[in-house]
């Protein structure tokens, strides 16, 4: 045997920590529709988590409460051992909480590379004038802002479609753009509301790639939904499911499977 | 620094003189993040001192061979310098060969060291190491990925870089001109591919060579983007660029290619009749896109080419009128990023006259080379001014030419190859008893002095009337059309000739839109009856072409059938440079080209079985392929119906 193949390989870069998000209790309500009733689950730092469910079960709903787009009526969220009390989208992109949709959120007249810079909008303190006139603040901005950008686009090899404007695009390269500008916030976690949608089995495996060369480099902690049952087993280091708005299972994909209520959910037995 | 002669006759020789010349001269230059770095003569000097000092003390020794699975990047040359300064062979491979083959061709040369691009090429090597013991260490240059990799064999480009620094030796005196330096694997469109090696002395020859018919300088830039594994594409960038002190431009990516171009204004580059099919499609497409005008001067500069192709003998492409130049040839050259190229060389493959005259239409100085991977990159090659279209042009400065008594090119001159690693058999037999070096290609040499290469010699056939036939060209007549990706020609001891037809997808898709034809996919499209119609049209017009000729009349079109599936490299039914692996595809393709000669009006194809016994495809194959007569021209030539 060789010298090169004997030796074995050694754990992830950022190996997966304590819990960096807790949600306790979580009950969401529409009026007199239970959308998410008494969830509880938790984040660890570093890891790849999966939210799955059947149609309607609830998955969107929840990511959108972490997201800070819906406010729960019970429960409580804690970030890195700090209680949100009030979270709006603006507030979670600040604490480093980035996010895809699931119907594709780009600015369509803007190319590739104008999307992406669009996401480090956090990071910028230059005013108005000061980028009008080109001031110096406002071009180191841009410059750093354009270096962030470039390494993003050769991350996520679309350094062919630079200049091309985000309409022209097919539908795989702009949830791979929207997951560019994602990144550009260079958030903590990322939530990616189900990233492989509408794809075909090559691009959800560059999609998968990509997702995990992420997770992998930069050590970003990742909540996906996702329905493609083969996807979520491959690249998830936990899983929970949700059914009716009721969380029916959590652990890692091994165990999730062996499940007999998520068989049941998924297989469907009568209500 | 002075160079002794010796020195001077060896690659590594060559990078010294230039290191210590022109030091502050850029040798290389790399898109990355959307910014041209460049690394210069001395850096890459420096560097590849440190990489060798490094490679020694993990054992590499002169004489070792050093594999590389990379595309065109700067890493990669620089390994090849640090491999050249201690005397080792480096043996560059194609990077999108499968595991399989790479390990094939890494046993075949015994190699102890391989460079890798990046975690892709690492993982195959690691796939393929339990039947490679010689492999010791694994260099790879993108760190991308690879955190995970703890194996101790494995390390870093820059691992390599800072092991070696202040410990960078000038061994290079010790590398004499009769070392090995390069082992390169013909392109195989049989089924073997061999190992070919060619010394230092050789390879300087030949780069020499190539820089003296080109008239190259340290002005130059060319770009790199074929496989490095070609001898080709190695010589005329590696090669060449040590040899006259021309710059080496590597795009950003495969995919970003045109745009990087246009960027670059290379002065000299290296195509195949692939590459210049593919971008002629593209400038096609955006010519009916702009309709009007330009359109209208396109077509007029694309049939005064068809014409002068037809001429045969000695075309010479007509001066562009002055609104056309302005118009038409100016603004093209210069979006292409043409407009300073002095010379595009085209080898590989056979070139259509056709397109050779349509890209001097253009004013871009097209030229078909001519060379083998044993006798080196260059042997022939066509003029600038007036071309005989059919040939490959006349023997360089430096190389002899003539055909022997079996109809076989031989050639005579410097910087051919020593022979096949570990084969002296075949190394002999390279060689004729009066030591000219065998080509394999059958052709003819002219009064004037110009070759012509009918094949290889398995590619050439006769119809069971005993006419010759020449699938190679017919191929390439019909591939001129931007409907067609791919064309394979069949005829050898039948009545006639028939084609299998591999559609472009993107530009009959967009001629399907335009004529609000609903399909799903390539199978769907290469199953419909009007798109059959417009490659019978495409094919009635190469027949017009042949039957103008008493020599190709016979060698009409009459059947054709379109493939439900593009013929790939994967599939290995194109080799690594997506020339046609006849063999293989007449084994896949057996029912159907059965069927063709033999009348029916459809036939069934069976699935492919891909090696682990599944099917490789789906079943979005339609069960008949259905056949497509092309109308034949007479020429009154009466031949048996035997």
């Amino acid at each position: 045997m060789n010298v090169i193949a004997e030796t074995q390989f050694t754990d992830r870069a950022y190996p997966i920590g304590g819990p960096i998000l807790e949600l306790d209790s979580i009950s969401l309500r529409f009026g007199g529709v239970h959308a998410l009733t008494n969830i509880s689950f938790n984040v660890l730092k570093h890891e790849v988590r999966a939210i799955i469910g059947p149609n309607g079960a609830g998955k969107s709903s929840m990511l959108n409460v972490i997201g800070g787009l819906y406010t729960p009526q019970e429960g409580s969220i804690h970030f890195d051992g700090k209680p949100l009390s009030s979270m709006n989208p603006g507030k979670a992109a600040n604490l480093g909480i980035g996010r895809t949709f699931q119907n594709i959120a780009l600015f369509k007249r803007m190319t590739v590379l104008e999307n992406i810079m669009a996401g480090r909008t956090l990071f910028n303190k230059a005013n108005f004038l000061e980028v009008a006139l080109q001031m110096p603040r406002a071009r180191r901005e841009e410059i750093e802002d354009r270096e962030k950008a470039e390494e993003i686009i050769e991350t996520l090899e679309i350094q062919h479609i630079r200049k091309t404007q985000v309409s022209r695009l097919p539908y795989g390269l702009q949830k791979r753009v929207e997951l560019g500008r994602a990144l550009a916030a260079e958030p903590q976690i990322l939530l990616l509301d189900e990233p492989m949608a509408g794809m075909n089995v090559e691009e959800k495996q560059d999609m998968s790639r990509f997702i995990l060369d992420v997770n992998d480099h930069y050590g970003t902690t990742i909540v996906l939904i996702e329905h493609d049952m083969g996807v979520v087993m491959d690249i998830s280091d936990r899983v929970v499911v949700l059914d009716y708005g009721k969380k029916i299972g959590d652990g890692t994909p091994a165990e999730v499977r062996a499940n007999q209520d998520v068989i049941d959910a998924y297989l469907g037995v009568a209500h | 620094m002075t160079l002794k002669s010796t020195e001077r006759a060896t690659l590594a020789g060559l990078l010294s003189a230039r290191a210590s010349g022109s030091g502050d001269a850029v040798a290389i230059r790399l898109k990355r993040r959307g910014i041209w770095l460049s690394l210069k003569w001395s850096e890459m000097q420096t560097e590849a001192g440190a990489v060798a000092a490094a490679m020694t003390a993990r054992g590499l020794q002169a004489g070792d061979h050093v594999a590389l699975l990379s595309e065109n990047r700067p890493r990669l040359f620089t390994a090849i310098a640090a491999a050249h300064a201690i005397g080792a062979v480096a043996v560059p491979l194609y990077s999108d060969a499968p595991a399989g083959e790479v390990g094939r061709q890494i046993k075949a040369v015994g190699a102890t060291m391989v460079f890798a691009e990046n975690q892709e090429q690492v993982d195959k090597v690691i796939k393929v190491l339990p039947d490679c013991p010689t492999v010791k260490t694994v260099v790879f240059d993108d760190d991308r990925g690879m955190r995970h990799y703890g194996q101790s064999g494995l390390a870093s480009f820059e691992t390599l870089v800072e092991q070696g620094r202040g410990a960078a030796s000038t061994a290079s005196a010790a590398v004499t001109p009769d070392m090995p330096a390069f082992v390169f694997f013909t392109s195989g469109t049989g089924d073997l591919s061999s190992p070919v090696v060619f010394t230092h002395a050789a390879a300087v020859a030949q780069a020499r060579r190539g820089v003296s018919v080109l008239g190259l300088t340290d002005e130059d830039r060319t770009i790199a983007y074929l496989p490095p594994g070609w001898i080709c594409q190695m010589m005329m960038t590696y090669g060449q660029a040590l040899a006259s002190g021309m710059s080496i431009w590597c795009p950003e990516s495969s995919d970003t290619l045109l745009e990087d171009m246009r960027e670059v204004a290379p002065t000299s580059m290296l195509v195949t009749p692939r590459v210049l099919d593919a971008i002629m499609s593209q400038v096609s497409t955006r010519m009916e896109d702009t309709g009007g005008l330009t359109l209208k001067l396109f077509n007029a500069v694309r049939a005064a080419a068809e014409k002068a192709a037809g001429a045969g003998s000695s075309a010479v492409a007509p001066p562009p009128g002055f609104f056309a130049d302005y118009m038409l040839n100016r603004p093209l050259r210069d979006a292409l990023g043409l407009s300073h190229l002095r010379a595009m060389l085209c080898a590989g493959d056979l070139l259509d006259p056709g397109m050779l005259m349509l890209f001097r239409n253009l004013g871009i100085n097209l030229k078909q080379l001519y060379g083998t991977t044993e006798t080196g990159y260059l042997l022939a090659m066509q003029g600038d001014t007036a071309v005989r279209t059919d040939s490959a042009g006349r023997a360089v400065s430096g190389v002899e030419l003539k055909v022997d008594q079996a109809g076989e090119i031989v050639a005579r001159g410097e910087g051919f190859a020593s022979g096949y690693l570990g084969d002296d058999a075949a190394t002999a037999a390279l060689r004729t008893d009066d030591g000219w070096m065998r080509t394999g290609d059958q052709g003819t040499i002219g009064a004037d002095g110009s070759v012509q290469i009918v094949g290889r010699g398995d590619s050439i056939g006769h119809l069971a009337d005993g006419t010759r036939i020449e699938p190679r060209m017919i191929e390439s007549r019909v591939r001129t059309s931007p409907y067609i990706r791919e064309a394979v020609a069949f005829g050898d001891g039948r009545d006639s000739v028939c084609a299998l037809i591999d559609i472009n997808t993107l530009s009959v898709g967009r001629w399907a839109d335009d004529n609000e034809i609903p399909y799903s996919g390539h199978a769907d499209l290469a199953s419909q009856s009007k798109v059959y119609e417009l490659v019978a049209g495409r094919i009635a017009e190469v027949n017009r072409a042949l039957a103008a000729d008493p020599a190709t009349a016979p060698q009409q079109i009459s059947r054709f059938v379109l493939l439900p599936q593009e013929l790939s490299t994967e599939d290995e039914m194109l080799s690594r440079l997506g020339k046609l692996r006849r063999s293989a595809i007449a084994k896949r393709y057996a029912s159907v080209i059965e069927a063709l000669f033999n009348g029916a009006p459809d036939v069934a194809l069976e699935r492919a079985i891909d090696e682990s016994g599944l099917h490789t495809h789906d079943d979005e194959h339609p069960a008949r392929l259905r056949i497509g007569d092309a109308p034949v021209v007479s020429s009154g030539q009466t031949r048996s119906a035997a």
